[in-house]
């Protein structure tokens, strides 16, 4: 099991239990995480669950790859911490992961 | 425009997989079918979200890709001669003496029994990016697609993307634009490689220029763009005179005038019965991932499954005189007749 917290554009937080195997993504829309679109159910096809990884993080999740990265290219505000969150997978080592929801998914 | 009136059995709204196999349903029972799509092919989102990618739970279909899917079906309905309208979308749908007229933005005119909305998520539309404001700029400065080309000559364009719409743009505009400034969020485009070269012949030849950068602020007034503040990669800020943006951002799905059809709403989705997937208005039907319902389960499978339980109620409507008598496609050679197997 690990504890993410997804921190809201108005310093909120949620923080939710996922379980190992599971996206980033699927933890925020099974809790009804505000902010985390995912139109496209999880296919990084759409850019509607960016994420910015907090800094301490991001070398725990990685970086994206080719086809997130293009996909990137559709969202808004994209920065070197952006990751679409459909492409995180869980595991017991981001147990902590800390991410923050943009102003917008657009 | 056409004035004249297109008459028929059933409008279905929506190319995607469930609006095909509904064409499928209906043209068994021999009820007449047009599609209407707002994409300029079919397959909706299998085919715009996600052509490439592998679908696993289709019954009997291993894998298959959303492109693949949608040729099949294309094939599969063939035999049932539904008539296609792509790039138009339902504007309204009005209740007439023996059935519904529906009005498309393009000023098509139906007149049918019965309609079956299959619209999924609702109808695609161009991304707006969410900058302060842009909504006061929107067609006067701002525009998602392009209609006329002459619209912009003697203008400063400026194109933001870095995808194939981006790019064909660029290279169809530059010809006709006073200047042309690209700006992506990085050197990297996910485009067709030959248009990326020509759109590097152009700048190194110094007919366009090319910026890295995301666009943060619009500035002018009055609807009348005057530049806009570009945010580059290494956090810096710089200004870019233009008269025009173009944003080319892809697509997302909207409800749109499904909104205002006058048909009871529970979170953008349609209410339906599970016996015949009829809406508030008898006669309208939906299926597929845009109804809802006890136990909904937005799956193709289901989709398909809805299809052919609307099919059967829509036979009652368009022939009330005459019995439906349930037949298999395996045994019956009145339905491998329609299909051309016999």
């Amino acid at each position: 099991m690990a504890r993410i917290t997804f921190i809201q554009p108005d310093g909120s937080e949620n923080a939710v239990d996922a379980e190992p195997g599971m996206t980033v993504m699927e933890a925020a829309v099974k809790n009804s995480v505000r902010g985390i679109a995912a139109e496209c159910g999880g296919a990084c096809s759409c850019a509607t669950c960016h994420v910015y990884v907090e800094e301490e993080w991001r070398e725990a999740t990685g970086e994206p790859e080719a086809m997130e990265e293009d996909m990137l290219d559709f969202a808004f505000d994209v920065r070197p911490e952006s990751r679409l969150s459909c492409q995180i997978r869980v595991t017991d080592e981001l147990d902590g992961l800390r991410v923050r929801i943009p102003e917008k998914q657009f | 425009m056409s004035v004249d009136v297109i008459k028929t059995d059933a409008v279905i709204i929506g190319a995607g997989p469930v609006g095909l196999f509904a064409v499928f349903e209906l043209g068994l029972l021999d009820v007449k079918a047009h599609v209407i799509d707002i994409l300029d092919r079919p397959g909706g989102q299998c085919a715009e979200l996600y052509p490439e990618k592998p679908i696993y739970d289709i019954p009997a279909i291993p894998i298959v890709t959303g492109q693949q899917l949608t040729d099949q079906l294309m094939e599969q309905i063939e035999p049932f001669g539904a008539e296609y309208h792509f790039n138009e979308r339902v504007d309204t749908i009005e209740k007439i003496e023996d059935g519904f007229r529906l009005v498309t933005d393009c000023g098509t005119q139906f007149e049918c029994k019965v309609v079956v909305i299959a619209a999924g998520g609702g109808s695609f539309t161009p991304k707006r990016p969410p900058l302060p404001g842009i909504e006061a700029y929107e067609d006067t400065s701002v525009f998602y697609s392009v209609r006329k080309m002459d619209a912009f000559k003697d203008k400063d364009v400026l194109i933001v993307g870095g995808g194939d719409s981006a790019l064909d743009w660029t290279l169809n505009l530059q010809p006709v634009a006073k200047s042309l400034t690209l700006v992506h969020r990085r050197s990297e485009f996910r485009a067709a490689p030959a248009s990326v070269q020509k759109m590097m012949d152009l700048v190194d030849s110094g007919n366009i220029s090319f910026k890295l950068g995301q666009v943060t602020t619009l500035h002018g007034d009055n609807g009348q763009l005057t530049g806009v503040t570009v945010k580059s990669p290494d956090g810096s800020t710089f200004e870019q005179p233009t008269d025009i943006m173009l944003p080319f951002f892809g697509l997302t799905m909207k409800l749109g005038p499904v909104a205002n059809w006058g048909l009871n709403l529970e979170e953008n989705l349609i209410p339906v019965d599970t016996a015949k997937f009829e809406t508030s208005e008898k006669g309208i039907f939906a299926i597929g991932d845009i109804n809802t319902y006890p136990g909904k389960l937005k799956l193709i499978l289901s989709g398909f499954h809805e299809g052919a339980l609307m099919a059967q109620a829509a036979h009652r409507i368009v022939y009330p005189d005459k019995k439906l008598i349930f037949q298999y496609t395996t045994s019956s050679s009145n339905l491998q007749k329609k299909l051309g197997v016999k």
